[in-house]
């Protein structure tokens, strides 16, 4: 009983002060106090987060499940990472307290935290996400195919921004006078017609229907009638 | 299984859909590797939202304390850092204050990294606490912002080297984002610059200009506060270029000035790599024509 009955006061309590603070400079304080212990509990998910993740692939490599070797470097990589930055390990000694150990610098590369971050996570990053760059011009070239008046329209748009992102936009289309009848066949003008009026529009209806949705939805917890975000044991 | 003779073997144009990926892969790495080699450069014109974020910020009074969060990590630093420089290097040539934060956990690091690539070397006379602060990362996404938009101190008590705000000129007297004449999120997603809008802006509307850089896929989710709650954007790579030419032309600097010009560099590449993809685009829809003409004939 307590198990259900306390967390859900602790959420009305806390939805109804948020809102009472926005409203009222008299409870700003009130609100202050509850987004404080938020972020502290998005501080522990921090924990969390890496006990599950402890949890996930020590449970895959006891198993022996494919990729199991995958988890093995993530755990030895999580506890490195956890170990140089925890103890500082290798920390450049500070001047102002040269004796004190905690007092040194880990972030730069000559530490060994910062040369992981530096040299080892930053470029497989960056690269993870540069090969995305192969894979959408693999797929374009597969499935982007004007087989409707649907695709034809995105074909369009698309050849239009991809165009008018470059260079390219300027030297095919910026001889046309902004001030002439014309101006509107520029790649420019016709991308500001695109992001502007078209792309807003629809995305104005889908964040004002999400904000709607994220009400509905913040009323019925605050209120207790859904109790979805619950243990059902 | 069917054997084709000659009359029935499909055109090239036909086989040419059914290219191996490898050679689609080849060609992208070529198209972004060559223009990054032959140092290609080409002219960029500073677009309305170029022209909006380099208004913002000249706009406001020449001192003025402005806070700048990076909220992307090394992932989105190809695209971003590039507009981050720029953008430190402009509120620092117009003499503005800087405060420097994080909500994304490596974001704190970029900012690190533009405080010693540009602050520090092209405005090697600003000193730390009273023309520039490191705030770091916080935990709590919009959390962060929610408190910061009444109680700055309340959220920050230290900076990232462990010193109390109250101890920092800059810092010491500001107790909410009201007390920022400009804030600027360098955003890949969330949280990011949406959220700067719904919780900082909201809680305090037009009590300082808020600009912001972004990635392109993430653009669609901003255009909608453009230009009321956002009063300046930077999309992608494009965006950097655009505003370090306007940056560049009135702040110019005169060694390492390809740190401020990395927009530009990255250019290049984007336009041999999208002509790529138009063309693969074609070609792909031309196979498929000549595929089902063949089909047809038959």
């Amino acid at each position: 009983m307590l198990q259900r009955t306390i967390p859900i006061a602790i959420l009305s309590l806390s939805g109804i002060i948020l809102m009472l603070a926005y409203f009222s400079p008299l409870t700003t304080s009130w609100g202050e106090t509850v987004l404080g212990w938020f972020n502290v509990l998005a501080a522990v998910a921090f924990v969390l987060g890496a006990g599950n993740l402890l949890r996930v692939n020590l449970e895959r490599i006891s198993a022996q499940r494919s990729g199991w070797a995958y988890s093995a470097i993530t755990l030895v990589s999580f506890f490195a990472m956890l170990a140089f930055g925890l103890l500082k390990l290798g920390a450049v000694p500070s001047e102002k307290h040269p004796d004190k150990h905690f007092a040194g610098a880990y972030e730069g590369p000559t530490a060994p935290y910062g040369w992981m971050y530096e040299y080892v996570l930053s470029p497989l990053t960056a690269t993870m996400f540069a090969m995305l760059a192969f894979y959408v011009a693999s797929a374009a070239f597969r499935a982007f195919r004007a087989k409707n008046t649907e695709s034809i329209l995105l074909l369009g748009t698309a050849f239009i921004i991809l165009i008018a992102q470059t260079a390219a936009g300027m030297f095919l289309t910026g001889w046309i006078p902004q001030d002439s009848v014309f101006a509107f066949l520029r790649f420019d003008s016709m991308k500001i017609a695109i992001t502007e009026y078209i792309q807003t529009a629809g995305m104005r209806a889908i964040t004002i229907g999400i904000a709607l949705g994220v009400a509905a939805t913040s009323l019925r917890l605050i209120l207790g009638v859904d109790k979805s975000y619950l243990s059902k044991s | 299984m069917h054997e084709h003779n000659g009359s029935d073997s499909p055109s090239f144009l036909a086989r040419l859909g059914g290219i191996d990926r490898r050679w689609i892969f080849l060609a992208m790495g070529l198209s972004i590797a060559l223009p990054i080699l032959l140092k290609l450069r080409f002219p960029e014109y500073p677009g309305p939202m170029a022209k909006a974020t380099f208004d913002a910020i000249e706009s406001v009074p020449e001192g003025s304390t402005v806070l700048v969060a990076f909220d992307y990590d090394p992932a989105s630093a190809a695209e971003l850092q590039p507009m981050a420089n720029a953008m430190v290097h402009h509120c620092a040539s117009r003499g503005h204050k800087i405060v420097f934060m994080a909500l994304w956990t490596l974001g704190r690091q970029l900012a690190d990294k533009a405080i010693e690539e540009v602050l520090l070397e092209f405005h090697p006379g600003l000193r730390y606490g009273t023309d520039y602060v490191q705030l770091g990362y916080q935990a709590g996404n919009e959390g962060v912002i929610k408190l910061m938009a009444t109680n700055v101190p309340e959220q920050y008590k230290t900076d990232t080297k462990g010193t109390p705000l109250a101890s920092l000129p800059l810092v010491a007297q500001i107790k909410s984002t009201a007390d920022f004449a400009l804030i600027a999120s360098i955003s890949a997603g969330y949280p990011g610059a949406k959220e700067w809008v719904q919780f900082a802006e909201s809680a305090n509307p037009e009590a300082f200009k808020l600009v912001c850089g972004s990635t392109g896929v993430q653009v669609s989710q901003l255009l909608p506060y453009y230009p009321k709650q956002l009063d300046g954007m930077l999309v992608a790579v494009k965006g950097a270029a655009e505003y370090e030419m306007l940056v560049e032309g009135k702040y110019p600097v005169e060694k390492n000035a390809e740190r401020l010009g990395q927009g530009r560099v990255r250019m290049g590449p984007q336009l041999v790599a999208h002509m790529l993809m138009i063309g693969l685009i074609i070609l792909g829809n031309i196979a498929m024509v000549a595929g089902r003409s063949r089909g047809g004939a038959r």
